[in-house]
């Protein structure tokens, strides 16, 4: 599994993302996290692993872990559709906007999110939300679950096959008390 | 105009004092007082004059930056590490330096289209000279230019006032550039503001472009019912000559236009274009065709279809010269901003030049004298067709075979691909025969190129792509409307009442590049959409083309479906990329003729207007250039919306509105001088989505404006539920920020209404005469 930017061009500057090399690293420092959420992205339906979907994988590993889901773009109609109803809905860029926001108090009010998954946005596009948060929001710790290796997160995983990431999130959920 | 420049030569007069010989006088400029509009605070305003607007949207849209590289590596001191916080060697932070890349941006693309217009007005003045009167419309146009009207405090009656517009103009691009040297501007917001005006430049640029060309070469004129014109290769008639010309100059163009004309060879000969050169042949040309947007160069160039190649300027491959090579196929650059690195033959003979191109001698020349690039390109492409016979740099099918069988599937095509298309998965089925999903991808590849650039092995990939859309490519044959230049002021008064009112939902303007994220068809299913729901879609440059390529259930394009007209449910193509200004146009002159507002030097109270009244909402789904990011800024001055499709988020920086910060949406009464908090309407100055659905529903939303009545704050509302639920599968959740009264929820949907307005114990309130500004407010009567 390789630790280079899934596409050539992205690559970071000074910093660069811790790789996750077994996927119970990234439930440790999940179970670590405070207040997490997970952004789901377009994608989602589009990234098939074993004849299903990404969503199916993400609704699955959600329940189980019980992150708040915040899904964007029109994704969350998507998620109703599979009968799991995310904790919130937005725009990618306005999740992005509040997180850098000290002072927003998260989806439920109570406060800030300390970590943010995200996955199954375009790759450039995640890759700059990513190249906010961590110039924007220094304090807030960030997370791929993309089998697409993104440099400007705090942890991604490397780059890794369909078969790979299918494994990883099966891990990761069945990891957790709500997991199969 | 406001002045005018004064020159008497006497060169021989007797008077009773006595005989003048040879007297000459120049007085610099002298105030021309026809225009009974009075000057306004803010004539050619400098790039601090409007710095005060730009705060207040600012203030409600902060920035949010998504720096592409945590570096600067701008000047000596540097590479400088500005992640998270840390400052460079200059003392600039990661927020500024952000906004400054933004800043550049938006100058060059301003400088691209101001240089465009110095270009074509320099040679429009030789040709016709500096007293040719404008005409934008004939009687149907008193607005002749409302930006420049705006911004300079200038009325151009002629080409010679464009000049002096440009001067402004071209003045304050290089104050705003200045800005961003090292060591000057310091503050994110004030790079913002000066992004700001120099795109409000941008838009001055564009204007005096296109009315210098709509005035001297006979376009349409503001005409709602512009000719269709054939779109795609496959309206082209391959057996004869076929010169194609790309970019967006359409000067050399017309040279080619006029020479087969005069010489009687329009019919025997194939005038094409590619890029927004394409819609002005077409403007000028009724046999010219529309071959695509920019990111089919590659295609065509390698489909082998052209004898002849001209290069203008802007957004041209830079590797043409080299693609048009391989298919033997001769370049004529015609741009001194696009040499190529030939040799300038303007001043040789025709004859030698001729000679040098068809005998293959030189594969490439600068020409910069239109008039002799038109009769080059006629007579070499004559002369070359019959001995290139349309040869292709395209693989047969089982050269295609052959090659897709050394692919190593290492994927570093798809890694390179900004589409991310899946073409390892397609090269190996094409290596076993089976070429469908490489035709497949035909449809979404942009054409850049960049697999070819990371294949180890060397694989033509684009070209195998081509080859197996080859059928599909050679049966495009759709429709595109020639572009109709502007909007007729009478049109404005017809629709002025039910778009501030709201009753006509909005007016959605999809404009831009083609950088699309999954084909072009997206632009069409969108603009049908809001066509359908009796929007005003207003087209421009590639967006329009790509909205012409697709057909509905009964074999119609879009325009063919629905009336050129800036009316409820029309869909115009106002042309290319200099016509946008058009559009921006328009948006004042509903100001201005609907209103009553000045406009002469009045922006700030105008960009109000538009702000607070307008439903107006851009959409550049596939903007890849600096000049999309100086246009779309020129909006943003404006207060007008605009969304960019997920290419977009490339821009690096987004201007966001925060529905949960009711504080930000504070406007103040004219009326009464109250503030009154009108929820957030419109959002977002500038923002990403991610997909087509994503895109409609926003574009239902950012139409919402403080100044909407009840019935047309319920129109917009339906929409956006409408939209909502069928793209997003639910109600929204911020309706009860757009209510204001129980008036203004859709009748259809009194009761999920009324659920979520208690739900969220919302309150009635005014509606107001909204106005940033406090000295818009009327004094109460005693």
């Amino acid at each position: 599994m390789s630790c280079e930017p899934w596409q050539c061009a992205e690559i970071s500057a000074t910093k660069k993302a811790n790789p996750i090399q077994k996927p119970e690293v990234a439930v440790a420092m999940i179970k670590r996290a405070q207040r997490p959420i997970l952004v789901v992205g377009s994608n989602a339906t589009e990234r098939w692993m074993e004849g299903r979907q990404l969503i199916e994988y993400l609704i699955d590993f959600a329940k189980a872990s019980k992150v708040p889901v915040v899904a964007t773009a029109h994704m969350v109609g998507e998620f109703l559709k599979r009968g799991y109803e995310p904790a919130g809905f937005m725009n990618a860029m306005d999740v992005s906007n509040r997180l850098v926001d000290p002072e927003w108090m998260g989806l439920d009010g109570k406060g800030h999110p300390d970590l943010v998954l995200i996955v199954g946005l375009p790759y450039y596009m995640e890759g700059l939300i990513l190249a906010g948060l961590m110039n924007f929001a220094p304090d807030l710790k960030t997370m791929t679950l993309d089998n697409m290796y993104h440099p400007h997160a705090s942890w991604s995983f490397p780059n890794a096959s369909l078969e790979e990431w299918a494994s990883n999130l099966k891990v990761m959920t069945s990891k957790f008390e709500g997991g199969q | 105009m406001a002045t005018k420049n004064v020159h008497v030569k006497i060169d021989e007069m007797k008077t009773s004092t006595g005989l003048i010989k040879n007297l000459e006088v120049s007085i610099g400029k002298i105030v021309d007082d026809s225009w009974a509009e009075p000057m306004g605070p803010t004539p050619m305003p400098s790039m601090s004059t409007l710095r005060d607007w730009d705060m207040k949207l600012l203030n409600k849209y902060k920035p949010f930056y998504m720096p592409d590289c945590d570096l600067c590596c701008l000047c000596t001191f540097g590479k400088c590490d500005l992640t998270a916080g840390k400052r460079g060697a200059c003392g600039l932070d990661i927020g500024a330096q952000s906004s400054r890349i933004v800043l550049l941006a938006c100058c060059i693309g301003a400088a691209t289209h101001t240089a465009h217009s110095r270009h074509m007005i320099h040679h429009l003045v030789e040709k016709y000279g500096r007293r040719f009167p404008l005409d934008i419309g004939g009687l149907n146009i008193k607005v002749e230019a409302p930006i420049t009207r705006l911004v300079t405090g200038i009325r151009p009656q002629n080409l010679g006032d464009l000049e002096d517009v440009l001067d402004y103009a071209e003045r304050e691009i290089t104050q705003c550039l200045a800005v961003a040297h090292t060591g000057q501007e310091g503050n994110n917001l004030d790079f913002e503001s000066k992004s700001f005006h120099v795109g409000m430049i941008d838009h001055v640029g564009m204007e005096v472009g296109d009315i210098a060309q709509v005035s001297t070469l006979g376009m349409p004129k503001a005409e709602p019912e512009a000719p269709l014109v054939s779109l795609g290769i496959g309206s082209v008639d391959t057996t004869k000559p076929v010169i194609m010309c790309i970019g967006h100059n359409v000067i050399p163009s017309v040279g080619i236009i006029d020479y087969a004309k005069d010489n009687k060879l329009d019919d025997k000969i194939e005038i094409v274009g590619l890029c927004c050169t394409a819609h002005d042949i077409t403007r000028y040309y009724n046999r010219g065709r529309i071959i695509g947007p920019i990111s089919w160069q590659l295609r065509f160039i390698r489909g082998g279809f052209a004898d002849v190649v001209v290069l203008d300027e802007q957004c041209v491959r830079t590797d043409a010269f080299d693609e048009a090579r391989k298919v033997h196929a001769p370049v004529i650059a015609a741009s001194e901003k696009n040499c190529m690195g030939f040799k300038n033959r303007t001043d040789d003979d025709t004859d030698t030049i001729v000679a040098d191109l068809v005998s293959g001698k030189v594969a490439g020349v600068l020409i910069l004298d239109p008039e002799k690039v038109g009769e080059v390109a006629v007579r070499v492409a004559q002369q070359v067709a019959p001995i290139r016979k349309k040869l292709k740099n395209l693989p047969s099918l089982e050269e295609l075979v052959k090659d897709a069988k050394t692919c190593r599937q290492c994927d570093m095509c798809r890694r390179s691909c900004p589409q991310d298309l899946k073409l390892p998965q397609a090269i190996k089925a094409a290596a076993g025969g089976d070429i469908s999903q490489l035709t497949e991808l035909y449809e979404y590849c942009i054409g850049c190129g960049r697999c070819e650039q990371a294949c180890p092995q060397n694989l033509m990939i684009h070209s195998m792509i081509v080859k197996a859309g080859e059928k599909f490519m050679l049966e495009e044959t759709n429709f595109c409307r020639v572009g109709r230049g502007a909007v007729q002021d009478v049109e404005i008064r017809n629709v002025g009442s039910p778009i501030v009112l709201g009753e006509i939902p909005g007016i959605v303007a999809v404009v831009g590049c083609s950088n699309y994220p999954h084909g072009g068809k997206d632009v069409y299913d969108i603009c049908r959409e809001f066509a359908l729901r009796r929007y005003i879609v207003a087209l421009s440059g590639c967006s329009a083309m790509s909205a012409g390529s697709y057909k509905n259930s009964e074999g119609k394009t879009l325009y063919e479906e629905f009336p050129g007209e800036f009316t409820a449910g029309g869909v115009l193509n106002v042309g290319s990329c200099v016509a946008n200004s058009h559009i921006a146009g328009a948006a004042i002159k509903v100001a201005n003729i609907f209103a009553k507002r000045s406009l002469r030097g009045n922006y700030e109270e105008i960009a109000d207007y538009i702000h607070n009244r307008l439903g107006a909402v851009g959409l550049a789904w596939g903007a890849y250039s600096q000049k999309a990011a100086a246009i779309a800024a020129g909006f943003w001055r404006l207060g007008i919306p605009v969304l960019v499709g997920p290419h977009g988020s490339k821009y690096r920086r987004m201007l966001l509105g925060r529905e949960d910060k009711p504080e930000n949406w504070n406007v103040i009464d004219a009326r009464t001088g109250n503030t009154v908090n009108v929820g957030p309407a419109p959002e977002h100055l500038f923002q990403t989505v991610e997909t087509p659905q994503e895109a409609m529903v926003a574009i239902a939303k950012l139409c919402i404006r403080p100044n909407d009545t009840w019935k047309g704050r319920s129109i917009k509302l339906s929409h956006y539920v409408d939209l909502h639920k069928r793209h997003y599968g639910c109600m929204p959740n911020d309706l009860h920020l757009f209510v204001r009264t129980m008036a203004d929820v859709p009748m259809t949907l009194k009761d999920e209404f009324t659920k979520i307005l208690e739900a969220n114990k919302w309150k009635e309130t005014v509606i107001p005469d909204p106005t940033l500004l406090p000295r818009m407010v009327r004094k109460m009567k005693e």
